[in-house]
């Protein structure tokens, strides 16, 4: 599959800047993949992985997941479209999501982004010209007892003065909140570690119960595969 | 009526230092639940839980026993957790997953038990980053310790549990958008007939889909039994249950209470609870069950929390959000700000939701801007009717899912008990267009034009099938 292929319809260069993904984000692929029954369903952690590459999926990265996964790129640049949280476009180092939904309207959302937007010198889906900071304004982000209330990157900051918005964006800057926030497109930095290959056990065995009537609802996962020590096995 | 004496049964480790870790859990009765499910059987535990009638929390409070009991049998059937918490102003499941990730866990593996599956799903919010890290390390440490995986607790009984990210949809909250997500595509909700995901769900394999703080009960209810449960509350609405209490309080926050012998005046006034009105102020009005809720005022704070009282007033306890508004509140503001929400997160299959919503969100903003209309309260009620027709309670449908006929709650509740707000802002509006300068709103007019097509009654949206157009969904951003 070239690249070409890939290129959404209506995005801008199709250029991808800085290079396709990782062995490591590709092996991390397959290890999603190898914890569904259908490989489709890993798509959408797959590319939460993919964009932790550049923080925004690149045609090139897309791609490369729909390979992984054996899927039409138009198949994922489709689903991909549809949600909030994965960019076809590039955003800065710092996502800063400012909530105006119903709780945070009432106690000064509105006014709290108008700031942000005036500090940050961009207007709500901007990006500042360092590349550090992109404004977005979300709807409610389930934090309404700390409203008004932001996110960074999905890390949550709530009961905000316009001085503690300064703060914590001169702090994000200058790279000390670094441990709490990770750079854009970092989702969880905790992985799944364990229980992968009795995942493929209970694949096999569900399988193999599928064509027995008298599988047992239950005890659905039958025998461990030989020389399988198996995720849950005790010591 | 008073704060019942009940103590918290899904916050109870809440507040606890590490509470999200294996330790503090097993510290405090963690799995203890999921063992005793293990020795008595999966009929036991659903017998149980049907006991309790542990009423689904995560907003339409379907008794999840009698969910479980309308699963087609087959093999395999798979269990999903609904951790998508999207409702405006709800947060307690952020909560839950962030705090008490073992105890999800622990139902999670408890549900799954009770209805056969050997796998389950948490799907949780995409943007909730810390709750996932959390779900994620709560999956590795409870296989390490045999709680998960094969042959838990050396009961012969095997579970994967999968903590699955979502990326940022309101639907995918609706249950089979959210299975549709699950499956790796656009989260749109499918026809029900014949999705109904206890026939068709996952991969159209018999599926529970069942809410966090619901399964955040099932420990609980297995240990102490579900008679225990049943003793507290009242009627149908029994146990406690987490109100999300938001907006103009002195102490907004999550609060686990009794339910029915709480009352709304009891969540917002108690000094224990929300504390009162901020700055001594008036309450004005407040949203008893999410942002898809017809409204109540202070005729109704001497409600109980009790699901089936606050239908029949006329609207629902819902998700569990109580956002509450004093009497500074502007509430044309308020009920464009729901609006536009709705019409943002509408994933564009339907009509009636897609279109009526836009229309909905443009007039609003319009009567805002100054360009408000004396007709167009009728046009505003007139374009709601045609999205849920008779504007009852609960709403007609016309589209696939409930999210359209959600969006007519905020508007026909604000216009029926602040009419004379509206007209406010359009008497100032006419005021100034004697003047010649009515043209603020003309960017919406257009919205207007279509809207009166409507209003003659030629377009009527059948409830069976409504036309599905091209997907918009992406459009929200």
């Amino acid at each position: 599959m070239s690249g070409s292929e890939a290129r959404p319809p209506g995005h801008g260069s199709g250029v991808d800047p800085a290079g396709g993904l990782t062995t490591e984000a590709q092996r991390r692929i397959r290890d999603l993949i190898a914890l569904y029954p259908r490989t489709r369903s890993a798509l959408i952690p797959a590319l939460h992985v993919a964009q932790e590459q550049h923080g925004w999926l690149t045609p090139g990265v897309m791609t490369e997941v729909a390979a992984l996964l054996g899927l039409e790129p138009a198949e994922v640049y489709g689903t991909a479209s549809f949600y909030d949280m994965l960019f076809t476009h590039p955003v800065g180092r710092y996502l800063v999501s400012v909530c105006t939904n119903l709780a945070c309207m009432l106690n000064g959302g509105e006014e709290l982004l108008e700031h942000a937007s005036q500090q940050l010198g961009v207007a709500p889906g901007g990006t500042t010209a360092d590349g550090n900071f992109t404004l977005e304004e979300v709807e409610c982000i389930a934090f309404c007892g700390a409203a008004p209330c932001l996110a960074v990157n999905w890390r949550f900051f709530g009961n905000l003065s316009h001085d503690d918005f300064d703060r914590l964006t001169e702090d994000l800057a200058a790279g000390r909140l670094a441990d709490e926030v990770p750079t854009h497109g970092t989702l969880s930095r905790v992985r799944r570690e364990v229980g992968l290959p009795g995942v493929d056990a209970i694949v096999t065995a569900t399988a193999a119960a599928n064509g027995s009537a008298n599988a047992t609802v239950g005890a659905g996962a039958g025998a461990d595969p030989p020389g399988s020590s198996g995720p849950g096995a005790r010591p | 009526m008073s704060v019942t004496d009940a103590a918290p049964i899904v916050t109870r480790r809440v507040g606890l230092a590490n509470s999200w870790d294996l330790g503090t859990s097993l510290a405090n009765d963690g799995y203890q639940g999921l063992r005793k499910a293990l020795s008595v059987g999966p009929e036991a535990v659903a017998t149980e839980v049907m006991a309790a009638n542990l009423l689904g929390r995560g907003g339409a409070g379907f008794e999840a026993g009698k969910k479980w009991s309308m699963l087609r049998k087959a093999d395999p059937v798979y269990l999903v957790v609904n951790g998508d918490e999207s409702e405006p102003c709800t947060f307690k499941d952020h909560m839950l997953l962030e705090a008490d990730p073992h105890q999800i866990v622990e139902g999670t593996a408890i549900a799954a038990f009770a209805v056969g599956a050997t796998r389950a799903f948490i799907f949780v919010r995409g943007e909730f980053a810390l709750g996932i890290e959390r779900m994620t390390a709560a999956v590795n440490d409870a296989y390490r310790h045999g709680a998960l995986g094969r042959d838990i607790f050396g009961s012969g009984y095997n579970l994967d549990i999968v903590i699955h990210p979502g990326a940022g949809a309101y639907i995918c909250g609706e249950e089979t958008a959210l299975l549709e997500s699950l499956e790796g595509k656009r989260g749109y909700p499918r026809d029900k007939p014949p999705w109904f995901p206890a026939v068709m769900g996952l991969y159209g394999a018999p599926t529970v889909v069942n809410n966090v703080e619901t399964v955040s009960n099932l420990a609980w209810i297995v240990t102490n039994g579900g008679a225990a449960f049943a003793a507290l509350g009242q009627g149908r609405s029994t146990g406690t249950r987490i109100f999300s209490l938001s907006g103009h309080v002195r102490r907004p926050g999550n609060y686990e209470v009794e339910m029915a012998k709480t009352t709304f005046a009891d969540l917002i006034f108690d000094p224990r609870l929300g504390g009162g009105i901020r700055d001594g102020n008036d309450l004005k009005a407040f949203v008893p069950g999410g942002a898809s809720a017809p409204w109540f005022g202070p005729d109704h704070l001497e409600m109980a929390l009790d699901q089936d009282a606050v239908g029949r007033a006329g609207s629902m306890l819902g998700s569990g959000s109580v956002v509450v508004m004093d009497h500074t509140a502007c509430m044309v503001k308020a009920t464009w700000r729901i609006t536009r929400f709705f019409h943002r997160e509408s994933c564009g299959q339907c009509t009636p939701c897609r279109e009526g919503g836009g229309w909905l969100d443009k007039i609003l903003r319009r009567i805002l801007e100054g360009g408000g209309r004396e007709s167009d309260l009728d046009l505003l009620l007139d374009v709601c009717d045609n999205i849920a027709p008779g504007l009852g309670w609960p709403p007609q449908k016309t589209t696939i899912c409930v999210l359209g006929p959600s969006i007519p709650s905020s508007i026909t509740s604000a216009i029926k008990m602040f009419r004379s707000e509206f007209m406010a802002y359009i008497d100032a509006a006419q005021g100034s267009a004697t003047n010649g300068s009515a043209t603020n709103g003309s960017s919406t007019n257009g919205t207007a034009t279509n809207g009166t097509v409507s209003s003659s009654g030629a377009i009527n949206f059948s409830t069976a099938n409504p036309a599905v157009g091209p997907a918009k969904g992406g459009e929200a951003r």
